[in-house]
């Protein structure tokens, strides 16, 4: 309960925030460090436990049938990072209440940020692989939305954009990874992919699943080649730069390294995968920042190659490095969020963050430039700071690796020069901004100390960078053993935290780092010169390019499919259809299964081959469209009497009624719209249609008779045991419909609404000339209503409600039902359309077809939901037998209220549908039987 | 028999795609028409063919695959809401470019579907 209690909290407080906005920054800074305070009350008592190797687990059912489950876990490793995600979240919180300006989105902000820190905690908490990548997706998504915070900056979309894109891309490698693994495991649950590390390193998949997995650390963590997002990521205000993309969410790659530790790590493809990639990162980073006139690109190309440094470590696959890793996690997140913080001061109290601007800032503001200025130390590793403890482990690790002959000084060397890069930068850090001469031309002059608050989060930070740096054992010793034991999943090496290990090499390299640093900054002159004359690689035009041909080869792929003719679409789809089916097809050939042929009588024979004849027909005389349309009557026809021939006496109801409804509409139509199609597609064009049109029938022709020979073994005969008893019904396929399958049949009866209540909205104020006469040149008739049809219309019309009711009623024991019902009322009411025309009839009948429709769904679904009320699952029927006077026994079912529904729905919605087009000229709508006589004159 | 039926189905399907690949929509409306006949017969042929044997308890000795036919008792309906809708398409596309051509050439002048309907609006 506590650890999705943790996870669910920030979440909670982003709903909630937000609803302090009005409040002012103060409410809402206090507000949204409730949750923070409260998780952190959740953890903390757990630590005495965990420090001595116990895991909490805790499991809830989600998706069983994927392996998806909503399982937490907190050990040491989570405990380490969830701190680090909150207590670095709650000083950003309260430093962001003094950054933000009163007239911004305060609401937005914090909303968003609690949103970040719920789904940081989701990825550290998770024991579910899959779960664990929800999250980290999650924290994409939110970092998309916090780099483009100040939205009408365009660098700012740009930037949010390009992080997107690569963390994105790289959470669904992730996703690929994850999924290989869970394929090797048979498992996504942490504890068992954990186990099962022999297994994996030992599958033939694990290169790949490593290579997945890497990607998605890698893209997060900003290591190289994908590590440009993250200076462009800086458009983020500094709150967001501090928290997200140096202190928790570039951590998370580095904490999927230390998670998926037991795991995947310890094969040479880990090693030179991981450690080649962090070396690469941490020298480039450490370069580039050198040369960053902007004080938060400096810090972010720092920031990269300090991944790229705990990447390395995690890389080198030895015990010792990881604790090492885990330790300078801790490190930079401290020194950096604080250094970040103290670049967000000077932004916003100088206006500008170019270092060429703000110089000798100590006489302005000793206070902040005392933090700044022990915090950049502690990023050059300078000594009795922490990141000095951290870089000489690091730098005694370096010397252990094994690689042949001269190249076991690579290491060590790219380890000392990028030490040598990290202390220049962070000597100009320093020495730039603070002293330096006087600031030249800044926004804000003269630039103040802060207020008094917003220096506290970073009092706290430097004040934790020096207690690490002078206590480490006591500090942070206990809660590092801790993290190590659960990233190690095994013994933890003896490893001293001390501040000084004696005179030996790694100290060397220390000072040889420390001294070439501040000699390479005073130089740093020529090697500006140096460097301008190399023309730098602009990643984000190179990514912008890229993105942008994408599209474009997009839209052109786009515009040749999708032209805006619908016969190259219905083109397409057939070919594709065939190309599918070809080869199965001509495999199958002429397949006469087991079952064999049944002799032919003569009657069958007649109706297909008027059917034929006539489906022929249609197609050949589809240029004169009236008699083309009469055919296609016939056609139908002949098919409801097959279904009568075929034992299906419910489907021939339906089809010989849709048949009428189907002929109306279209002889509807056909009013408005030219009688004739000319010719105007040339033969070639004609004969290639008319060749796919044959293979397409050929293919089904093949596809019936394989399927009609074969012996088969139906689920049906459950229908058939059951429809008496279970349904109470003797009809079993109206049983299916409104008892069994009752479900469907409200989803489908749902469809025809939402298609009747379309017509009715396409149509609605649209107008349609009539032309003149049938196209043949003939006048259409003066007498639109003819007196013999009206006769015969009126009184069909009692008598065919009351076959309707009839057929209604018997439906569930004999055949009939709910739609061919419908129907029947239909064809009944449009005849007296047909006969006296819209307005007459209208005048007459009282209600909306649209009301008709809502009560047919809502006596459906009240019918179904009325099994509720007897503990049964929703449609679930009950069925009875009362005496009527008359009538004699009677069955009452509960599916009769739905086939009630059913039948309204029917009704309501082809009403609705014809009358909506019959309504579509001006006339029909205006005149009626009264003013009849030349109406189209 | 089975060799009948299934001819029958591969007559509709064949007129049913020729007239959908026809440039006007009155006759892409037949084809699907045809069409949809074509594919009821098939899903209703999955059960089998069978001779007085409808699906009524009590009323004959072997009865017919009631399911396939519930499937295409519901397939019909919304089959022909499904044309209705077509249609009307039809009768909109009609009214708003006194044309109706689904080739997506130019014929009337309108520049293409989506550009002139969203000047209509």
């Amino acid at each position: 309960m506590t650890l999705s209690l943790v996870v669910l909290l920030p979440f909670l407080g982003a709903i909630a925030a937000p609803l302090f906005a009005q409040a002012g920054r103060t409410a809402i800074a206090i507000a949204s460090s409730v949750p923070a305070v409260v998780a952190l009350s959740i953890l903390f008592p757990h630590w005495k436990t965990l420090a001595s190797g116990n895991v909490f687990l805790e499991t809830y059912q989600w998706l069983p049938s994927l392996g998806v489950s909503l399982s937490f876990r907190l050990d040491g490793l989570s405990m380490l990072f969830a701190l680090l995600i909150l207590v670095i979240g709650l000083l950003v919180i309260v430093y962001a209440r003094y950054y933000l300006k009163p007239q911004e989105n305060i609401g937005k902000f914090y909303a968003l940020l609690l949103c970040f820190m719920g789904a940081m905690l989701g990825i550290v908490l998770s024991s579910n692989l899959l779960l664990m990548l929800i999250f980290w997706e999650l924290t994409s998504v939110v970092s998309f939305l916090l780099i483009g915070y100040w939205s009408h900056k365009k660098d700012a979309r740009r930037g949010a954009r390009m992080a997107l894109a690569i963390t994105g891309g790289g959470g669904l490698a992730l996703l690929a990874g994850i999924l290989l693994l869970g394929h090797i495991v048979g498992s996504f649950e942490l504890d068992q992919v954990l186990a099962a590390g022999a297994l994996i390193k030992a599958h033939p998949l694990y290169p790949f699943a490593l290579a997945l997995v890497l990607l998605g650390a890698f893209t997060k963590s900003a290591q190289f080649p994908f590590h440009f997002w993250l200076p462009h990521a800086m458009q983020a205000p500094t709150p967001v730069s501090a928290y997200l993309h140096s202190a928790t969410m570039v951590k998370a790659g580095v904490f999927l390294l230390a998670r998926l530790y037991p795991a995947l790590a310890g094969t040479e493809q880990w090693f030179f995968m991981v450690s080649f990639t962090g070396m690469l990162t941490l020298l480039i980073g450490a370069y580039v920042a050198l040369f960053k006139h902007d004080l938060k690109g400096l810090l972010a190309y720092s920031t990269v190659s300090h991944l790229g440094l705990i990447t390395l470590l995690f890389g080198m696959g030895t015990p010792l490095a990881a604790v090492a890793g885990l330790f300078h996690v801790v490190n930079h997140a401290t020194f950096k969020a604080s250094l970040f913080m103290a670049a967000g001061i000077i932004d916003h109290e100088t206006g500008t963050r170019d270092m060429r601007h703000i110089n000798g800032l100590w006489r302005f503001m000793p206070h902040t430039a005392t933090l700044a200025m022990v915090s950049a130390a502690s990023m050059a590793g300078v000594p009795l700071l922490n990141g000095f403890i951290s870089k000489e482990m690091f730098f005694a690790e370096a010397l252990q690796i094994n690689l042949p002959g001269i190249w076991v000084y690579l290491p060590p060397v790219i380890a000392t020069l990028a030490g040598i890069f990290g202390v220049a930068y962070s000597a100009r850090f320093i020495h730039d901004v603070f002293f330096n001469g006087k600031p030249l031309n800044l926004p804000i002059y003269p630039p103040q100390e802060p207020p008094r608050y917003m220096k506290i989060p970073v009092e706290i930070l430097v004040f934790a960078c020096i207690m690490v740096g002078m206590f480490p054992a006591i500090s942070v010793g206990p809660l590092l053993y801790a993290a190590a034991a659960a990233t190690l999943g095994g013994p933890v090496p003896d490893y001293e935290l001390a501040v000084l290990h004696g005179f030996n090499l790694p100290l060397l390299m220390s000072f040889l780092a420390f001294f070439g640093g501040l000699l390479l900054y005073t130089q740093r002159q020529r090697l500006f010169d140096f460097h301008a004359r190399f023309k730098e690689i602009d990643e984000k035009a190179v990514f912008e390019a890229l993105v942008a041909r994408l599209v474009d080869r997009a839209h052109q792929f786009t515009a040749r499919i999708e032209n805006g003719s619908l016969q190259r679409y219905a083109t397409l789809l057939v070919v594709s259809a065939i190309v599918v089916a070809v080869m199965p097809l001509s495999e199958l050939g002429i397949s006469i299964g087991a079952n064999g042929l049944t002799p032919l009588d003569w009657p069958t024979a007649l109706g297909a081959l008027i059917l034929v004849v006539c489906a022929f027909g249609t197609v050949y005389m589809h240029r004169s469209r009236f008699f083309a349309l009469i055919l296609l009557s016939v056609v139908g026809l002949m098919v409801s009497l097959g279904f009568v021939r075929f034992s299906s006496p419910d489907l021939a109801m339906t089809q010989l009624s849709v048949e009428v409804v189907t002929i109306v509409l279209l002889m509807l139509a056909l009013y408005y719209m030219p009688s004739w199609t000319p010719v105007e597609t040339p033969l070639s064009r004609r004969l290639r249609d008319g060749a796919l049109a044959l293979t397409a029938g050929a293919g089904m022709t093949l596809v019936t008779l394989a399927m009609l020979t074969q012996p088969f073994d139906s689920i049906s005969s459950f229908f058939l045991a059951n429809s008496k008893v279970g349904g109470g019904g003797t009809n079993v396929v109206n049983v299916i419909l409104v008892d069994f399958r009752g479900f469907d049949t409200l989803g489908e009866i749902t469809v025809l609404a939402i298609a009747a209540l379309g017509i009715y909205a396409v149509l609605k104020g649209t107008t349609l000339p009539v032309p003149p006469g049938d196209g043949f040149g003939h006048p259409w008739a003066r007498d639109n209503h003819p007196v013999m049809l009206r006769q015969i219309a009126r009184p069909m019309l009692p008598l065919a409600l009351m076959i309707s009711a009839y057929v209604f009623l018997r439906g569930h024991n004999m055949p009939g039902g709910g739609f061919v019902a419908g129907l029947i009322t239909s064809v009944a009411l449009i005849l007296q359309y047909v006969a006296s025309g819209i307005v007459w009839t209208q005048e007459r009948i009282p209600f909306r077809y649209h009301n008709v429709i809502a009560l047919g769904l809502l006596f459906a679904t009240v019918a179904g939901a009325g099994s509720y009320a007897y503990g049964y699952p929703f449609l679930t029927s009950a069925f009875g037998y009362i005496t009527w006077p008359v009538v004699g026994k009677f069955e009452v079912a509960s599916a009769l209220v739905f086939d009630l529904g059913v039948y309204l729905a029917v009704v309501g919605a082809t009403l609705l549908a014809l009358v909506s087009i019959g309504r579509l000229s001006p006339h029909s709508a205006t005149k009626s039987l009264k003013t009849r006589g030349s109406r189209w004159n | 028999m089975e060799l009948t039926v299934a001819l029958v189905i591969g007559a509709l399907t064949a007129s049913g795609v020729y007239l959908l690949l026809r440039a006007r929509t009155f006759p892409v409306v037949l084809g699907l028409t045809l069409l949809s006949y074509g594919v009821n017969l098939f899903l209703f042929a999955t059960g089998r063919l069978m001779t007085g044997g409808q699906p009524i308890l009590g009323s004959t000795e072997t009865y017919s695959d009631p399911l396939p036919q519930a499937l295409v008792l519901t397939a019909i309906v919304i089959g022909f809401a499904m044309t209705a809708f077509v249609v009307v398409l039809a009768l909109r596309s009609q009214a708003d470019h006194q044309d109706d051509h689904v080739d997506g050439a130019n014929h009337n002048g309108h520049q293409n579907s989506t550009v002139s309907q969203e000047q209509s609006r």
